[in-house]
């Protein structure tokens, strides 16, 4: 690599540096408070990038090829631009949000809702809007809630979730008391193992809560012996340990009622479950998060994050069929 | 101490992004600390709640007090957990020249036991009670199905029969058997586009959280 094209590198680097320097000291000092487009500027935004999407495709035609860097450069206007877009969009509730939701609207005010966390960080975008949606509910519909996690960082995501829940004006209202209408038992190691001994003794494999207080020392779990005394449940899954395992050990050996929140990757596989009845109701990825927003009434991150999500999916489709017209226009075909 | 927490993070979440552009110090730097800080902290986490915590605690556990911390009882040992250890430490015998032979019996241990805790769980659970969803009306009198549930049902039970029929190797895919596997094979490539619609969705959420962490956690723009 020529010493220019180092220098010219190092100076972009810089530059952003400075640029990220300054509007953090905005943010700090008050004077940046946020960027937003005007629907015009909005509008005249998704134009352009129509025109240059079209522009590329024309040019593919003509036989010049694109880099991976325009690629990325365009998902990455797609994921970024829509945070700042005055855009709304609409989308409807699909019949497994429903029908989650549904079974959780029939439960009585003190009815005892178990939610497992099973995911870390990493799975938190689209994990952890669900989270706060689904716990938001319970504590403003009265609905006691006994927290547990199977991943080591499970229970942190949920008090990161409780602390987001607590902020709402009707949760607030209520005036929710740790112990009595929630309780966060903590990580238990032993994956599927420990969804077995709970179905028999809940308090051997949670003997203290997350921060160390006994079992028989909370009341809203005091009389909870195992799954026969829980209303319902809510899975948060990422993976092993996850919905799978609660479904094979809790659902169809303890006849635990379930609905589950997964990550995209995983949620087509978790759709036999749905369809043989071992779920009640099934949220996927940002899309579920979004739509048991939207039915529930309390408008959160999953909402806000689907602008980007559908940009995004937008970007991808015209690129394969860029993609493919590029395939086919250099004649690859025949040579295979 | 916020502020140093959230430029780590923004510095690091750039140095990973940065291999969009090329391989660079700055990426290896990021991937380097992630690696190490994600090993070191499984090992905890493995250490306080397996060895400690199950093992350690099990075998030797505390005296029960009462809450003014006066004696009440000795804790109960499990030395059953002894037998578990003992498999565990069998396992390490794989790193020690000629007796590495010995590590074959925790792992038949594992396999063993994993075999028959997993079979049943499976079979109920992915066997059975899959059958059973898939054995649905298509339709008859008093049958109060939607049109669009009729069809639903008659996919359902078509595309798995035609799924089923593909992976039946016994028998030449030819004639109504042949133009059955290839209508099993289109079924099963429609469920991996799904899947993978499903997968771009999930990595662009990832890409969405780190966005809304760089632009509104980092440089607050986003209102």
């Amino acid at each position: 690599m020529s010493s220019t094209t180092r220098i010219r590198e190092l100076a972009v680097v810089i530059l952003i540096l400075v640029i990220s320097v300054i509007v953090y000291i905005g943010k700090i000092q008050g004077w940046n408070n946020g960027l937003m487009f005007s629907p015009a500027v909005s509008l005249t935004v998704v134009i352009v990038i129509f025109l240059l999407l079209l522009y590329i495709l024309l040019r593919t035609l003509q036989g010049h090829l694109i880099g991976r860097r325009t690629v990325f450069l365009f998902v990455g206007l797609a994921v970024v631009l829509p945070f700042f877009m005055t855009l709304t969009l609409k989308f409807r509730v699909s019949p497994e949000v429903q029908q989650l939701y549904d079974a959780l609207s029939e439960l009585q005010p003190g009815s005892k809702v178990l939610v497992s966390f099973d995911y870390d960080p990493p799975s938190a975008p689209e994990l952890q809007p669900m989270a706060v949606a689904f716990l938001r509910y319970c504590l403003s519909h009265d609905l006691k809630v006994i927290i547990i996690g199977l991943w080591p960082q499970g229970p942190q995501q949920a008090n990161l979730a409780l602390e987001d829940a607590l902020k709402s004006k009707e949760v607030a209202a209520k005036k929710p008391e740790y112990g009595v209408d929630y309780v966060n038992l903590g990580f238990q190691v032993g994956n599927e193992f420990v969804i077995q001994r709970m179905g028999t003794d809940f308090k051997s494999m949670f003997p203290k809560d997350y921060s160390g207080t006994v079992y028989d020392d909370l009341p809203l779990v005091r009389n909870v012996k195992n799954f026969s005394n829980i209303d319902y449940s809510f899975n948060l899954s990422a993976g092993y340990p996850g919905t799978q395992e609660w479904v094979q050990v809790a659902v169809d050996r303890y006849g635990l009622k379930m609905g589950a929140g997964n990550t995209a990757v995983q949620a087509p596989m978790m759709y036999t479950y749905l369809n043989a009845g071992q779920l009640v109701g099934l949220l996927g990825g940002m899309n579920g998060a979004a739509e048991f927003e939207l039915v529930t009434n309390e408008i959160g991150k999953g909402t806000k994050f689907m602008l980007s999500q559908s940009f995004a999916h937008m970007i991808v489709i015209a690129f394969i069929i860029i993609g493919n017209v590029a395939y086919f226009k250099s004649g690859r075909k025949k040579k295979l | 101490m916020e502020h140093v927490a959230v430029w780590i993070a923004a510095f690091l979440t750039l140095g990973i992004i940065s291999f969009l552009y090329k391989d660079n110090p700055w990426y290896k730097l990021s991937e380097a600390i992630f690696v190490g800080i994600s090993a070191g902290y499984w090992f905890v986490v493995l250490f306080w709640d397996n060895i400690y915590g199950k093992f350690w605690v099990g075998v030797f556990p505390p005296d029960v007090v009462d809450e003014a911390g006066n004696f009440v009882s000795h804790g109960v040992p499990d030395y059953a957990l002894i037998v578990g250890a003992v498999l565990g430490v069998l396992m390490l015998a794989r790193l020690l020249p000629g007796v590495g032979w010995i590590s074959r019996w925790p792992l038949a241990f594992i396999v063993g036991c994993t075999s028959g805790l997993y079979l049943m769980n499976y079979f109920s659970s992915n066997i059975m009670r899959q059958v059973q969803g898939t054995i649905i009306p298509l339709f008859g009198i008093g049958y109060g199905a939607s049109v669009y549930e009729i069809i639903g049902n008659i996919v359902i039970v078509g595309g798995t029969f035609a799924g089923l029929v593909y992976f039946f190797f016994s028998k030449e895919h030819r004639g109504a058997f042949g133009a059955t596997a290839k209508v099993g094979i289109w079924v099963i490539m429609i469920t991996f586009g799904a899947s993978f619609g499903y997968t771009v969705m999930s990595r662009m959420s990832l890409l969405i959280g780190r966005i809304d962490f760089l632009f509104g956690d980092w440089l607050g723009l986003i209102k």
